[in-house]
């Protein structure tokens, strides 16, 4: 495995038992490697499965089958069949995860919401503070605003938290799910930014971009997937 | 913190019967130091049973429970001597009834029932016992000025932070909880959730948390255990539990609730 | 006063009332007392003829262990002319026909509630003390089961709990009477309803103590010469009642005082609750010149 991430044979279906047993096959059998330095766009059809990489990815989804590597630490840990303590620190340290809908603590300010991620890998509280309030500003989240909690804020500003707390580290391996989904230009412009500034300093970046502009001015690499079956 | 290579606590076959009547059955899980487990699942599944029998208060018909102590590394609680228990209880161990008058003493002050573990571990020092008291008052975010008061005199909020006050105070690497947040107001347990929260992750302790509710779960828990009808149907991580149910039973509970 | 009187027996009555075989099981309880320094021993308790709360635990521990040649003194709050005393002592003078005194120093067996005697006992002296409630951890946990447990595993920190609360809400310990000790390092004991005055004289005693709680059916002892400690905390030691006057009768700084009224202008005086040692002091010449008279019968 040369790159940070490596997906092989992924297999992913969803059985609802509340619905009478139906089976929904999503992905059948998935490779992809990002090497540190590419973003790669995952692009296809609303359903086709994008998002679920996404989750398999990050632990958040169980996967039927295949493995996901990701270079974690000194070694490389299978997410597929890693201890959920594994996964944990595999999420702390190694990748970020910026998902489609932001989901917060309640009564939890902006601010702290976005800390908190440096303050988990170890970070002090007052550099914590620092890096996410400078990163809010830059997002352009005013300081009134930081200090409230983002459940009543607007879907846009709701999404520039969530990438601020995910980008407010400098993960190795980032999952960005959509993340200029709800922004106007001017924000989508700074969010172009940090995806390139993140690629730059050597992140391997998977995400999904909607947003033809966006996707032309971040992706490495375009996989295309197609429902059922996915081509690499 | 996850790089303690073992278990704090671990359950084995655990299995309790009441008489006929099925607590618990072959439960096995590990908890780590300071990882937050959650168990949910409905009423009479068997939770507070799992509760009980990896806390000592309760024996297990069959299957051990490990824990990792201090000084003598891991021991069957239930074979240890029972003042080795008892001791372990009320230093290393936290319990959070669901009904504070279970885990308060109501006929004492608020700085006595914080103040009475210190006690029983030898503390003899009014000045100091009572400045540890006021400051676990104040790390609950309660009045400190309370500090004589009876808990009778308290909301069910107020009751729950004392409670965990009075288990907090001898620094102890493992909580219980059973619904901890049960009987109260939503806001009063949002905002006992938060407290909770903040002091599990700076204390960096361990934690067993009994509910029904998922979304206290979730904001609390690492881990978690489904339950039903005394056995564990699924275990993983909080938010692949709930996000991707894998058993019957996890998604039927999963779709009952609008926000899980 | 009587130094020491002798009664007849009065031959309808076993020897001190009880039958011999609940005399022997009695004993049996006391011997394992003493062999086990503030631990409460089980008896069997029985009938007397008097009600609970006169002291029947005391008055059996005092049938079981009197014989011929003693010498019996029974005080009640520190005075031997109360009708508590009177009919304990009476009852012994009837039943067993020994000799009866009021002096302390006289006295083989002295049967009390509430205090403990002023004039130092001496070996060979047992002191039987009137129990109401033997379990000290009762107040904080009614199971028996569990207070037992917590005695075995010494489990008494909690103790100290009620202490913290009177120090909570008076600025010191409060609690005056019945003040919680430890036994020789081990047992967590209630000495009774003596005040804690008296708690030191326990310490070290060269005379046996028993104690004898009759509806809780409870032995305990303190052997000769044990270590007897008065619980507290270290910036908040253990201290004895202090008065700022001395007795009006005679003159005694070191003793417990009562207060009595002496008439109806709501006048009072403080005097020795021990009224054998106060008579003693007087007769000895220590009399105080301000002081008025006292009525014999004393409080
Ligand atoms: N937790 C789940 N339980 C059941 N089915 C699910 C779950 N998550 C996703 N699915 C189903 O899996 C399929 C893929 O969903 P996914 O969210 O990955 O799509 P996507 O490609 O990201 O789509 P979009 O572009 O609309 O976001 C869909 O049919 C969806 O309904
Ligand atoms: N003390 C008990 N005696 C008899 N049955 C009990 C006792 N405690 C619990 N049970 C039974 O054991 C099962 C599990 O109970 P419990 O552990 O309290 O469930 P939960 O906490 O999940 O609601 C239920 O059937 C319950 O009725
Ligand atoms: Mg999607
Ligand atoms: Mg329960
Ligand atoms: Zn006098």
């Amino acid at each position: 495995m040369t790159g940070a991430l490596r997906i092989e044979g992924l297999e992913k279906s969803f059985v609802l038992h509340t619905q009478g047993g139906v089976r929904l096959p999503v992905l059948a059998g998935l490779d992809l490697e990002v090497e540190p330095g590419e973003c790669v766009a995952l692009h296809g059809p609303s359903g086709v499965g994008k998002s679920t990489v996404l989750r398999c990815v990050h632990g958040n989804y169980r996967a039927d089958a295949g493995r996901i590597l990701v270079r974690h630490r000194e070694g490389v840990m299978n997410m597929v069949t890693a201890h959920p303590r594994e996964v944990l620190a595999v999420r702390r340290e190694t990748i970020g995860h910026v998902s489609q809908f932001l989901r917060v603590i309640p009564r939890v300010s902006a601010a702290d919401v976005v800390a908190e991620t440096l303050r988990d890998r170890g970070t002090d509280r007052e550099s914590a503070d620092d890096a996410a309030r400078s990163i809010l500003h830059r997002l352009n989240i005013p300081p009134e605003l930081q200090q409230l909690a983002p459940a009543t804020f607007s879907g846009g500003e709701q999404q520039r938290v969530n990438l601020a707390r995910v980008l407010v580290a400098h993960y190795p391996v980032l999952l960005l799910d959509e993340p200029t989904a709800s922004l106007d230009r001017e924000n989508r412009e700074v969010v172009i930014d940090l995806i390139r500034e993140a690629a730059g300093r050597g992140a391997a970046i998977l995400g999904i971009f909607h947003d033809a502009a966006v996707r032309d001015a971040v992706a490495t690499r375009v996989v295309a997937m197609d429902t059922g079956r996915e081509a690499a | 913190m996850a790089c303690d290579d073992r278990p704090l606590l671990s359950a084995r076959g655990l299995t309790r019967y009441y008489g006929r009547i099925l607590g618990c059955r072959d439960v096995n899980f590990d908890i780590w130091p300071g990882e937050v487990l959650g168990i949910v699942g409905e009423s009479g599944s068997g939770k507070t049973t799992v509760l009980k029998c990896i806390s000592a208060r309760l024996e297990p018909s069959a299957g051990t429970v490990t824990y990792d102590t201090r000084t003598e590394g891991p021991v069957d609680i239930h074979r240890i001597s029972e003042p080795a228990r008892r001791l372990l209880m009320r230093t290393d161990w936290g319990f959070v009834h669901q009904d504070p008058r279970d885990g308060l003493r109501m006929a004492v002050s608020a700085g006595a029932n914080i103040g009475e573990r210190l006690m029983a571990v030898g503390a003899r020092h009014y000045g100091q016992i009572r400045e540890t008291a006021t400051n676990w008052l104040g790390k609950v975010e309660m009045d400190t000025g309370r500090m004589d008061d009876l808990p009778c005199t308290f909301s069910g909020g107020m009751q729950q932070r004392l409670q965990i006050a009075r288990n907090l105070v001898t620094a102890p690497r493992i909580v219980f909880m059973d619904e901890p947040t049960g009987g109260l107001d939503v806001s009063v347990q949002a905002r006992l959730l938060d407290l909770l929260r903040g002091l599990v992750s700076d204390l960096g302790l361990a934690a067993v948390v009994v509910t029904h509710d998922l979304a206290v779960t979730r904001l609390l828990s690492h881990r978690l255990l489904v339950m039903r009808h005394g056995t564990v149907v699924e275990t993983g991580l909080t938010d692949q539990v709930l996000d991707d149910p894998q058993h019957p039973y996890t998604q039927l509970l999963v779709s009952s609730v609008l926000h899980p | 006063m009587t130094r020491v009187s002798t009664a007849a027996r009065d031959g309808g009555y076993t020897f001190a009332y009880l039958d011999e075989q609940t005399k022997r099981m009695v004993r049996r309880a006391i011997l394992k007392a003493v062999a086990i320094p503030g631990y409460q021993v089980p008896f069997a308790s029985r009938e007397m003829p008097l009600p609970f709360g006169w002291g029947t635990g005391g008055i059996q521990v005092t049938a079981s262990i009197i014989g011929r040649d003693d010498t019996l003194k029974v005080i009640d709050q520190g005075a031997d002319d109360t009708v508590n005393a009177v009919s304990i002592r009476a009852f012994f003078a009837r039943t067993a026909g020994v000799p009866t005194t009021t002096r302390t120093q006289d006295a083989t067996i002295i049967q009390t509630r509430h205090r403990i005697p002023e004039t130092p006992l001496r070996a060979g002296q047992i002191l039987v003390y009137q129990v109401p409630i033997p379990e000290p951890l009762r107040w904080l946990e009614p199971r028996e089961a569990e207070t037992r447990r917590m005695h075995a595993l010494q489990e008494y920190g909690v103790m100290h709990v009620r202490l913290y609360e009177d120090i909570a809400r008076y600025g010191h310990i409060a609690t005056s009477y019945d003040y919680p000790v430890r036994v020789n390092g081990r047992y967590l004991m209630r000495p009774s309803p003596i005040p804690k005055f008296d708690n030191p004289k326990m310490d070290r005693s060269p005379a046996l103590q028993l104690f004898g709680a009759g509806r809780e059916k409870r032995i305990y002892a303190v052997p000769p010469h044990t270590g007897v400690r008065s619980l507290d905390f270290d910036d908040h030691p253990f201290e004895v009642q202090k008065w700022d006057q001395a007795c009006a009768l005679c003159g005694s700084t070191a003793s417990f005082l009562d207060e009595i009224v002496t008439d109806n202008q709501g006048g009072r005086m403080f005097v020795c609750s021990d009224t054998d040692h106060c008579e003693t002091r007087v007769r000895a010449g220590h009399v105080e010149s301000a002081a008025g008279g006292r009525d014999p019968g004393g409080p």
